[in-house]
């Protein structure tokens, strides 16, 4: 225990120092939450966009902290031998692996008090006592995007896995129904998408959150991603 | 033997980096794996690191299984990687700390960077460091663990001639109180310096092991430098044995080297008003050693 709270505070330490990643997971959600939830622009018909847009941008966050922001520096942590010198020391891979998923904790902690204060500032309203549901979801949500990063992390070069974390992390944002409403999607690509983990994230936090909507199937899809993209990375992984 | 390696091998694919090695490290001794570059060195150290597994063949690093003993080895057993393993945006009193912590042996992180001679450095991060700094946190990081063994891949490459004082220093010290020390280097000259033991690698294979004055051959021949163009013959008259030119003004005389021959030679010198620049005798570099052991092998 000893050993993973002084890495987690290492790793707190080079997410602060960086200032990409805190762009990539702080930053950005803030700004499309507030533009967004300012401007009326979202074919959200006549519902309040905000009760929409508050649980998809959290999601959103989750995934940049979870998938891309771990991801890229794994990645790059691979290729400076960070991971392999670690490797010397009495902390081990269990220690590692924890201190890296607290340190995505309390970045999304981070991440709810800034982005859910700024929607309770705009207008929205959480609905029901569903808080315990919407916990369950962060921690499947952050195992899945988790699992996905390190599967790219633990193979490609740094460079390639820089450019495939971004480019996966736009396209789930797009499909994923986080901040564009999935039903505008062409009817094929509004079905593929169900079965994305960005969908599953982002409809499990609004039905959570909001009180509505299904929560039973993106639970379910959730937590398939959130078994297999963790044993597939596990599986596959260099440590460098 | 804190290192016993027998019949290893290790294979990528279809490439055989390390064929059939064996070689003991004793306790206490710095033994320096020596090679060319691709010879096989760091792929052997980084089996007893625990990093990689053997193909073949047995390792134990103070009686360990390096692989699955690891979390035990690394309790006593500082690494120093050939480079990197540390992340660009750090600073150096902050990864040194870090270490220190994580192997909780109450190794002072202050005396520890003002030992490798980085104090003026402490806050600067990792990526602003030259390639020499680089090396002397990396060997810091080493002994934080204040290690039984120390595993040092080329320690000194790319280090300024302060910063080798300094590493051979240490490393004499960590021999000294009792550290038992493997070193890869191509370098050697550095080597001849810091070696009490050597392997020596060629193409995956041990050429020669042993105690380093036990694989130099005592010269039987002396050399002088002087100016070009001296006549062999009446160098080789008063020298009493044949004479050669090396090139550059470089001499040899092919007897056994003693004080009697040494006065021949200073004495004919200096009866044609000729300089002396040089004179070496007695043992063969351990270059020397290195291509008389690997003569005729591919």
């Amino acid at each position: 225990m000893r050993r993973t709270l002084l890495q987690l505070g290492a790793e707190l330490r080079i997410i602060l120092r960086n200032g990409e990643q805190l762009l990539l997971t702080l930053i950005i959600p803030l700004i499309l939450l507030g533009f967004f939830g300012s401007v009326d622009v979202l074919p959200s018909g006549d519902d309040d966009p905000l009760t929409f847009l508050v649980p998809g941008v959290y999601a959103v966050a989750i995934m940049s902290s979870a998938m891309v922001s771990m991801g890229i520096a794994t990645g790059f942590e691979r290729s400076y031998l960070v991971l392999k010198r670690l490797g010397a020391t009495p902390l081990t891979r269990m220690e590692l692996v924890s201190a890296k998923v607290l340190s995505i904790f309390v970045v999304e902690i981070l991440q709810a008090i800034v982005l859910l204060s700024l929607g309770i500032a705009l207008g929205w309203r959480p609905e029901g006592n569903v808080w315990p549901l919407a916990l369950l979801i962060v921690l499947l949500g952050t195992s899945a995007f988790g699992g996905v990063g390190l599967i790219l992390a633990g193979r490609l070069r740094a460079e390639i896995n820089l450019a495939a974390q971004n480019g996966l992390y736009l396209l789930m944002l797009l499909l994923g129904g986080m901040i564009i409403p999935r039903d505008s999607l062409p009817g094929f690509l509004s079905d593929a998408a169900l079965t994305l983990p960005s969908t599953a994230l982002a409809d499990g936090l609004r039905a959570a959150l909001n009180g509505t909507g299904q929560l039973l199937q993106p639970i379910l899809i959730l937590a398939a991603w959130a078994v297999v993209a963790p044993l597939v990375a596990a599986r596959r992984f260099r440590w460098s | 033997m804190s290192v016993v390696v027998e019949n290893l091998t290790v294979q990528y694919g279809s490439l055989t980096a390390v064929n059939n090695v064996s070689f003991l490290a004793p306790t206490g001794a710095v033994t320096v794996i020596l090679g060319p570059n691709g010879a096989g060195k760091t792929s052997t150290i980084e089996v007893c690191e625990g990093f990689r597994k053997a193909t073949t063949g047995t390792v134990r690093v103070l009686g360990l299984d390096p692989t699955s003993d690891h979390a035990a080895l690394t309790q006593r057993m500082g690494v120093m990687l050939q480079g990197g393993g540390v992340y660009p945006s750090v600073r150096v009193r902050d990864v040194i700390s870090h270490f220190c912590a994580l192997y909780g042996k109450k190794v002072n992180a202050s005396e520890l960077i003002e030992r490798v001679g980085l104090t003026q450095r402490a806050t600067s991060t990792w990526r602003r460091l030259s390639g020499g700094e680089q090396q002397r946190v990396s060997l810091a990081l080493a002994l934080a663990a204040q290690p039984d063994i120390a595993f040092l891949d080329e320690p000194t490459s790319g280090v300024d001639i302060d910063g080798r004082d300094i590493i051979r220093d240490i490393i004499g010290e960590l021999s000294h109180n009792g550290t038992t020390v493997v070193l890869a280097s191509h370098d050697m000259a550095e080597a001849e310096k810091v070696a009490t033991h050597l392997v020596l690698f060629h193409s995956g294979s041990v050429v020669a092991t042993g105690e380093l004055a036990t694989l130099l051959e005592v010269r039987k021949r002396l050399r002088f430098t002087s100016t070009e163009g001296i006549d062999l013959v009446q160098l080789g008259g008063a020298a009493g044995s044949p004479a050669h030119h090396l090139g550059n003004g470089v001499y040899e005389i092919a007897a056994e080297t003693s004080p009697r021959l040494i006065g021949k030679i200073t004495q004919w010198l200096a009866e044609q008003q000729l300089p002396l620049h040089g004179i070496d005798m007695g043992h063969e570099s351990l270059e020397d050693a290195y291509r008389r052991l690997t003569r005729g092998l591919s």
